[in-house]
């Protein structure tokens, strides 16, 4: 009977149709899935933070009320993510636990401090140009609620790739202290993100796994690859300098080659002790508990009012 | 200063500075979707800020933006009530903060729309639709919090205790309010108070908390008297056009 059922699934991924959630699944594809959805709703939450700080500081109405619609954004990535987490069969107040107890991880990008306003600029450029260098892909994932929430999640990335670009090019060329600012965020955003596309193939376990559900497309290198050929044109147009003195065309291959990525950094930060992992932590879990009367209070209400209602009907009847 | 552009300098500060304080939830509210509204409560409120400053500087004459009346004035300056520059405080603070924001600007709206200025009518025209969309939240959220636990009760009444001294400014009535309502272009918030105080009845019934004994009434901001927050508020909203003032962004 098993041996079915695991038949039928992979028959399902060798013709690369969608598994929906009421179908079969083997127990490690429902936990690898599980694990990832719920990072990237983490991280799309702890994300918020980093850019939010600025909300305040916007240095003009119009960039206020862009940078607002954009966290927003990124608040409803998380929602369709943890919906999408919860058709697994996990609720998602478990999986908030498990991000505030440490157990469960989110994109170490979100761990670096945002220090002068042409962050947000390089936070949409890079690090949102990044997610979606990972993430359309994965609107063809063999999971059909993941794959139909990187839809929209990925039309979404990309306007907030645009505006931070938008923002680059205004920064860039502005006032001398604009550029400065624009070129500080270009050095301390470029190496955490090509970080944020995992360590390289030969040092990624589950990446084989992960390709042959058809969960992942291509691999962390092939990936970060494009990623750098894409981008790196985009900074000479902006007029600023990437951070590697190792980055050179080669013409032979038709891409560039960059220098060597500080994995020790990488492993740092993702266990802990990057610069901002505690602050980020610590924010979520106040909001959380600073908001729990709320909570309950919602609950106590809509159980009263169910209540009241009933012994309403009773008296009727 | 002219009538209208003082006026709209009103209408646009309320609206800029509790846009300005929704930001902050940002983040950091108790539950995701109630970090979702309050943000895109705030970017309304942003929005039509923006667009009361812009015909406020139209009025005024000078040549002044949206972003020269929202980074370049000092607190004095500033037209807002002292109700939308009381701090976030907890949840609750804020929510009954913006209720009784919320039910003033659903009247006020309503009322803008019928304006002779065709812009004012407009501009009136789309904050109506998102003020009853405000107003619908604030409301739900006040009596799920009046009648949902021991705590949030006891909670909600201290915030409403606190808040409903400073409502007094939303209703403030002077030269400025006669004339928009005599010249047709406005309404005189002082009518607002019967419809506004409706709602906070209704609310009250529905909530099971109490109206508060009456102290007497913060105001002041209409003439440009605030608080300590105000000052802070702005010195951070404002920090980057006064610290580059040469810059674009």
């Amino acid at each position: 009977m098993e041996m079915d059922l695991l038949h039928r699934f992979e028959a399902y991924i060798a013709s690369d149709k969608k598994i929906e959630p009421k179908d079969w699944m083997p127990d490690a594809y429902r936990k690898t899935l599980i694990r990832q959805i719920s990072q990237h709703a983490h991280s799309e939450i702890v994300g918020m933070l980093p850019e939010g700080s600025w909300i305040s500081r916007a240095p003009s109405l119009k960039r206020k009320a862009i940078l607002m619609a954009k966290v927003q954004d990124e608040a409803g990535h998380g929602l369709y993510l943890y919906s999408a987490c919860e058709t697994l069969g996990v609720q998602r107040d478990d999986t908030i636990e498990d991000l505030h107890s440490g157990k469960a991880k989110y994109s170490s990008i979100f761990n670096y401090p945002t220090l002068n306003w042409a962050d947000i600029g390089a936070i949409g450029w890079l690090v949102d140009g990044a997610a979606i260098m990972n993430q359309v892909p994965l609107c063809k994932c063999s999971y059909g609620p993941y794959a139909r929430a990187m839809v929209r999640v990925c039309k979404e990335e990309s306007f907030h790739q645009r505006q931070g670009f938008q923002i680059m090019m205004t920064m860039a060329g502005g006032t001398e202290e604009q550029k400065e600012m624009a070129q500080d965020a270009l050095n301390r955003w470029w190496w955490p993100s090509l970080m944020m596309f995992g360590p390289p193939d030969d040092d990624s376990p589950n990446s084989a796994q992960s390709m042959a559900w058809n969960i992942k497309r291509f691999t962390n290198d092939e990936l970060r690859q494009k990623f750098v050929d894409l981008t790196v044109p985009q900074a000479e147009l902006l007029g600023l300098t990437v951070p590697d003195p190792n980055l050179r065309w080669n013409e032979e291959t038709g891409h560039y080659e960059i220098g060597e990525i500080d994995w020790s950094e990488f492993k740092r930060v993702i266990s802990g002790d990057g610069p901002c992992n505690k602050e980020r932590i610590e924010t979520r879990r106040k909001a959380w508990d600073d908001g729990a009367w709320v909570r309950e209070a919602a609950v106590a209400h809509s159980q009263k009012r169910a209540d009241r209602r009933a012994s309403t009907d009773t008296a009727a009847a | 200063m002219n009538a209208r552009c003082e006026y709209l300098l009103r209408l646009g500060d309320d609206a800029l500075i509790l846009g300005q304080q929704l930001g902050l939830w940002t983040g950091h509210g108790p539950v995701l979707e109630e970090d979702i509204a309050l943000t895109n409560i705030g970017l309304d409120q942003i929005g039509q800020a923006r667009a009361w400053l812009t015909l406020a500087g139209r009025f005024e004459g000078k040549g002044r933006d949206e972003d020269q009346l929202a980074y370049f004035r000092s607190p004095a300056e500033f037209r807002n009530a002292q109700l939308c520059e009381r701090p976030n405080g907890h949840f609750g603070d804020t929510i009954a903060r913006q209720f009784l924001f919320d039910a003033y600007a659903t009247e006020l709206h309503a009322g803008l729309c019928q304006s002779e200025d065709s812009d004012i009518a407009a501009i009136a025209r789309k904050s109506a639709k998102e003020s009853a969309y405000h107003f619908r939240h604030s409301r739900a959220w006040m009596i799920r919090l009046g009648d949902g636990t021991e705590e949030s009760h006891h909670r909600i009444q201290q915030s409403l205790n606190e808040i409903l001294p400073y409502a007094g400014d939303l209703f403030h009535t002077d030269a400025v309010a006669a004339s928009a309502a005599s010249e047709g272009w406005g309404i005189d918030p002082s009518s607002l108070r019967d419809p506004w105080n409706s709602h906070v009845e209704e609310m009250l019934k529905e909530s099971g908390l109490m109206r508060p004994e009456s102290t007497s009434e913060r105001t002041g901001g209409r003439i440009g008297q605030h608080g300590e927050q105000l000052s802070q508020l702005l010195e951070e909203m404002q920090v980057l056009p006064r610290t580059y003032p040469k810059a674009e962004w």
